[in-house]
């Protein structure tokens, strides 16, 4: 038996509202499901339940508010095997036809757990799809587009809740507020910067991108990324916490995106992995995120777990980002624009296509020195781009 | 495709991305990007839409070419008269 409770989204999150059950009491739920969405002042996200085992009666209803930590259900791991499934909510309010969710939930079907819902929600058949994500993945823009060819349209947001958009600004003002605040009395920044020669990787990823449809084209900003938990591998005094008077490095490098959201306001979500993911996979990790992001349907994991964060204001024209550490993590990497630039190289000036890097460091945790190693090998990974 | 049927392609694309513009607002010269604030990521979503309507896919090469509402418009039609005109 474990209790299935309201998640802590953040330092400064106090309750949540249980908007919606995505399954049913009675269905075997696997680690990792997302199983319910609850609401905060950030937005709408989904929570993953991180247990097998059999969902519970709710105990908390659908548009009831309650505290961080309030047990929304049990679930009970003993007899995950003898289980009857049923199907999720969201298919008993939108499908269209009658189908066992053990061939949804439980046969090999490769797909995302937000392809399958919105499969769900469109009526379509993922049996049906060919998958183009990595290992030929079903992903949500494969149902949409499966779902288009069929003729389908549905809104997607007919059943959700949504907040209204002024108390949901005020609300995330208001939680940035309170992080940033906390950063800048707790944590002593020190800053650190450098320049870095851009021509060599764009110039290989333009040839990359020239090769591909510009369904897989890849944007510089995943090139960063990818460098950036390189780096961290081999700087891991950033990637991590500053807990009890103490940093506790950590071993995935799960790297918090800046986003800013069309309609205001500001959103970190994790990319989990980074260091690990070839960069198409990272590429369509990103974009797949920001969808979420602006469509409030990121998980609950990915807002809490970033070990570290980057903010790329490259597309916004500036060219030095001094960033504000988002504690617990103890650094924050900086892009800016990448524009031509005159550099001396070998006695001449020639004009090259340059970067501002920046890194924030929490002193407490870290000396300059560590931070001008990591900027050191940041640069030494995005100048091998073919290696990233 | 008439001129009409394309600025409509143009015009659905954008609002698709940024879906609180009014594209026959704006002027059609002015760098519609930094007009609306639109990034790297989402433009590119833009031209995956316009490519999917038109069959035409925008080389990165040519970016500075379609930064406008009226050079989008000119350099697609340029592209649909003459399939292998633009490309690299």
């Amino acid at each position: 038996m474990a209790d299935f409770c309201m998640p802590s989204l953040g330092a400064d999150m106090e309750s949540g509202t249980l908007v919606e059950w995505l399954v049913e009491p009675g269905t075997l739920i696997r680690n990792g499901d997302v199983i319910a969405t609850v609401e905060t002042q950030k937005g709408l996200f989904e929570i993953e339940a991180f247990e097998d085992g059999i969902l519970g009666e709710p105990l908390v209803q659908e548009g009831e508010e309650v505290p961080v930590g309030t047990v929304l259900a049990v679930i009970d791991a003993g007899k995950g095997a003898e289980a009857q499934t049923t199907k999720p909510v969201a298919a008993q309010a939108e499908a269209t036809e009658e189908r066992p969710p053990s061939e949804v939930f439980q046969e090999r079907i490769l797909a995302s757990p937000a392809a399958r819902r919105r499969a769900v929600e469109l009526g379509v058949d993922l049996n049906a799809i060919l998958g183009t994500g990595p290992d030929n993945v079903i992903q949500i823009n494969d149902v949409e587009q499966a779902a288009k060819q069929r003729g389908v349209t549905k809104d997607k947001d007919e059943t959700s809740v949504q907040p209204s958009s002024v108390d949901a600004d005020a609300g995330m003002r208001k939680a940035i507020a309170a992080a940033m605040s906390v950063s800048n009395r707790e944590i002593p920044h020190y800053y650190l910067e450098s320049d870095m020669d851009m021509t060599t990787p764009l110039e290989w990823l333009e040839a990359e991108n020239a090769r591909k449809s510009i369904r897989e084209r890849i944007l510089p900003a995943a090139l960063l990324l990818k460098a950036v938990a390189l780096a961290l591998r081999d700087v891991p005094q950033l990637n991590g916490y500053w807990v009890n008077d103490q940093l506790q490095m950590q071993s995935g490098i799960h790297i918090g995106f800046a986003l800013a959201l069309r309609s205001g306001g500001l959103l970190t979500p994790a990319l989990h992995d980074v260091d690990t993911k070839p960069l198409a996979e990272l590429m369509q990790t990103v974009g797949d995120v920001i969808e979420r992001a602006r469509n409030g349907r990121l998980r609950g994991s990915e807002m809490t777990d970033a070990t570290v964060t980057v903010t790329n204001l490259g597309d916004r024209g500036v060219k030095t980002v001094l960033g504000v550490i988002y504690p617990p993590q103890v650094a924050l990497i900086g892009f800016g624009r990448i524009a031509e630039r005159p550099v001396v190289d070998q006695g001449k000036v020639v004009v090259r296509r340059c970067l501002t890097a920046t890194l924030a460091g929490d002193h407490r945790a870290t000396d300059g020195h560590t931070g001008a190693l990591f900027l050191d090998a940041l640069n030494r990974h995005l100048q091998k781009p073919e290696a990233l | 495709m008439t001129e009409q049927e394309l600025q409509a392609i143009i015009f659905a694309s954008l609002k698709k991305v940024a879906p609180e513009s009014i594209p026959e607002d704006l002027d059609p010269d002015e760098n519609f990007r930094e007009e609306l604030d639109i990034d790297s990521y989402t433009f590119l979503q833009m031209l995956v839409h316009i490519g999917e309507q038109t069959g035409v896919e925008v080389p990165e090469i040519d970016y500075g070419r379609v930064s406008t509402l009226s050079g989008m418009q000119g350099y697609l039609t340029a592209r649909l008269s003459s399939p292998d005109s633009g490309k690299l």
